[in-house]
């Protein structure tokens, strides 16, 4: 089964030459309209409409999240935002997040691309889809819940949390296919099993994972005790959201929507173009994006592209799961974290020494993040309610600007293990 | 049927097409949309080989024809009506059809040529009611249609068309486009529509490209095109906030 088989079983040829077409009205239109790759081009001496074949992306100038986050809200939007009917947005490194806009042919085609990966994840008009992902200015949410609506399944956009009210509602509403992270679906057989309902006394035939880094085991896992098939897909809100890649019933790596996204893997540290079928980070030119066009975005994803025909007749280059970051970033539970926005927001708290350390854990299959702060001797023997009253407010500025739950705990100073002098930031105890 | 890579075209030092890369399958009506001098009918000669593109590639039926001379590849199936239609003013309408089979004319041919002549006049009978007049007696929209009839006579698999809609009333342009959609559904003929008038002829297209001083600047399903506020402040003479 095939949502666009036009697109999604097309020959390499015909391929680039769309993906031609596309990157030169997509260069030319953000010369002209977006004032940060003009200047960027000048600057670099790069004619953008010197561009004869795919190959020659490779001269084009990076765009990186620094990029975004110093542009920020609008300043590489490449129409007025009078044709922008939707915005949202992702987190950024330093508290800033980063917004993304769609005009209405943007959400046409986001729709039809999040309906392919869904079709290619067994999902078809027939099916109740549960949307478990957060619906807000996360992208996962409303991305998935256009697709799904564009194929005609029917959709229950239950959103995150509360998970009680998920299986009552899998139960009640008879989901056929579930659609969240990977670690909430494992989560939710958790509650299943203390809830004393069956997964084979549900009609869930299908999962739709991704927006965390989930290994083979895990997917075993999921699949044996929700007895469902689970595949995999991958989306980043910068470029677009859910949408950009998903694995069919194969699921021996996710089929690029190569039409849409023109995929690069390089080398993280020397940038140098990695050949075909080698891991590095990967990098996406957007190529029919109207309000938020990127060229040679670093994605800070670790993957690698395979190009081997798959038995689903999707002609599409795949991409491995992804294996991992380039950078610091840290995804806890489902939402992008960098350690330097946890830092900057301890900084505004009075009394709190700039020495910390961020331990993340799986507890029952969610994410446990842990902030360990070094304060002052006196607050430990004197001031015990003044503790308190610390770690409440770092607690609550920590939830309300990242949107993640910590718990916060004060120790000693000095008593935090550094290495050559320099604090070990990040204790990631997950395993994938 | 035909791509276009990477086209670039000079009239003497002015970069009149820059870089264009396009395509149209087989069954397609592409429409090509763009201001005035934005290079559209350049384009078009360069497809029928009346002008040489400096660089690029030009693919028909997957060979490459850039170097090609007229003639041949009007032989090789592709029709051109060009701009302001050009019939020969003084030559009957039926000498001007006939004048379009020239290219393969032959004493065994002519049994086949008769069959066509009798098919174009089935689709323009104004056509055959006015067979003996001179063409330059006609009405624009007649002319139209006799350019269009002279081009199907070559037996085209794909027809360029360069402004159909050129100084016709708006009921004699909704037929000439009703004339369009039927060649390509009851033919199964593909065309090129260069058009200033660029509602209609994405009302009637698959797809579309926006050209814009010689690049592409845009392309799509002509639907979306339709909808995209920039196409409409351009090109449709709508003001977005209305």
């Amino acid at each position: 089964m095939y949502w666009q088989p036009e697109y999604e079983c097309i020959g390499r040829q015909r391929l680039e030459q769309i993906q031609l077409e596309r990157l030169q009205s997509t260069l030319n239109r953000v010369s002209r309209n977006v004032p940060f790759y003009r200047k960027k081009f000048e600057d670099l001496d790069i004619d953008p409409y010197d561009l004869g074949c795919l190959e020659d992306v490779r001269r084009l100038p990076f765009t990186t999240k620094d990029d975004l986050r110093d542009n920020y809200p609008y300043g590489l939007f490449a129409v007025p935002l009078r044709e922008v009917v939707r915005l949202q947005a992702t987190s950024g490194t330093t508290g800033k997040p980063i917004v993304v806009g769609y005009t209405r042919s943007d959400i046409n085609k986001w729709s039809d691309l999040v309906a392919r990966v869904l079709v290619a994840g067994g999902v078809t008009k027939d099916d109740v889809v549960q949307i478990a992902h957060n619906y807000g200015l996360f992208t996962g949410g409303f991305g998935f819940h256009y697709g799904a609506e564009r194929i005609g399944a029917s959709v229950i956009p239950s959103s995150g949390g509360n998970p009680r009210r998920q299986v009552t509602i899998m139960q009640d509403y008879k989901t056929t296919a579930l659609v969240s992270t990977p670690s909430y679906a494992l989560y939710l057989a958790d509650v299943m099993d203390e809830m004393g309902v069956s997964p084979n006394a549900l009609n869930l035939k299908y999962g739709l994972f991704g927006g965390e880094t989930w290994s083979e085991a895990m997917r075993q896992e999921i699949q044996q005790r929700l007895n469902i098939m689970a595949t995999d897909d991958y989306g980043i809100s910068e470029v677009m959201g859910p949408g950009i890649s998903g694995e069919c019933a194969q699921r021996r790596g996710l089929h690029v929507n190569e039409d849409h996204f023109l995929v690069e893997i390089v080398d993280p540290e020397t940038l140098a173009p990695r050949p075909l079928g080698e891991p590095g980070e990967m990098v996406i030119t957007t190529l029919a994006k109207e309000a938020f066009p990127l060229i040679r975005y670093r994605t800070g994803d670790l993957t690698r592209l395979i190009d081997e025909p798959c038995a689903c007749g999707r002609t599409s280059r795949r991409m491995d799961r992804v294996l991992g970051r380039s950078d610091d970033m840290l995804i806890i539970q489902g939402i992008n974290v960098f350690p330097s926005q946890i830092e900057a927001l301890l900084l505004d708290v009075e009394g709190v020494e700039p020495h910390y350390q961020i331990v993340v854990e799986r507890e029952a299959a969610l994410d446990k993040a842990t902030v360990l702060v070094e304060a002052p001797q006196a607050l430990f023997t004197d001031r015990i309610r003044e503790a308190q009253q610390t770690i409440q407010a770092l607690k609550k500025k920590l939830d309300t600007e990242l949107g993640i739950s910590f718990e916060v705990k004060l120790v000693e100073g000095k008593s935090l293990e550094r290495s050559q002098g320099k604090a070990v930031r990040v204790v990631d105890k997950r395993t994938f | 049927m035909i791509t276009l890579k990477n086209i670039d075209i000079f009239y003497g030092r002015i970069h009149a097409v820059k870089r264009v890369s396009l395509h149209v399958d087989p069954g397609e009506i592409v429409a090509l949309i763009g201001g005035n001098g934005a290079g559209k009918t350049t384009l078009l000669c360069a497809i029928s080989g009346l002008i040489r593109p400096a660089r690029g590639e030009i693919l028909h039926k997957g060979e490459s024809i850039a170097r090609r001379s007229p003639d041949k590849i009007v032989r090789s199936g592709l029709s051109h009506v060009p701009e302001g239609r050009l019939v020969f003013k003084p030559l009957s309408v039926e000498d001007n059809l006939l004048l379009g089979a020239y290219g393969r004319f032959s004493l065994k041919a002519r049994r086949q040529i008769k069959n066509d002549l009798a098919e174009v006049y089935a689709m323009f009978p104004v056509l055959k009611q006015r067979r003996g007049q001179c063409a330059g007696t006609l009405s624009g929209g007649e002319q139209q249609m006799l350019a269009i009839g002279r081009a199907l006579m070559a037996r085209p698999g794909i027809l360029l068309l360069d402004e159909p809609s050129m100084g016709l009333a708006p009921n004699i342009t909704r037929e000439i486009f009703r004339h369009i959609v039927m060649l390509r559904d009851r033919f199964g003929l593909t065309v090129l529509l260069v058009e200033q008038n660029a509602k209609s002829a994405l009302r009637v297209a698959d797809r579309g490209y926006v050209l814009e001083t010689g690049r592409i600047i845009l392309q799509g399903p002509a639907d979306e095109l339709l909808a995209n506020k920039d196409v409409q402040r351009a090109y449709l003479g709508r003001d977005v906030d209305l």
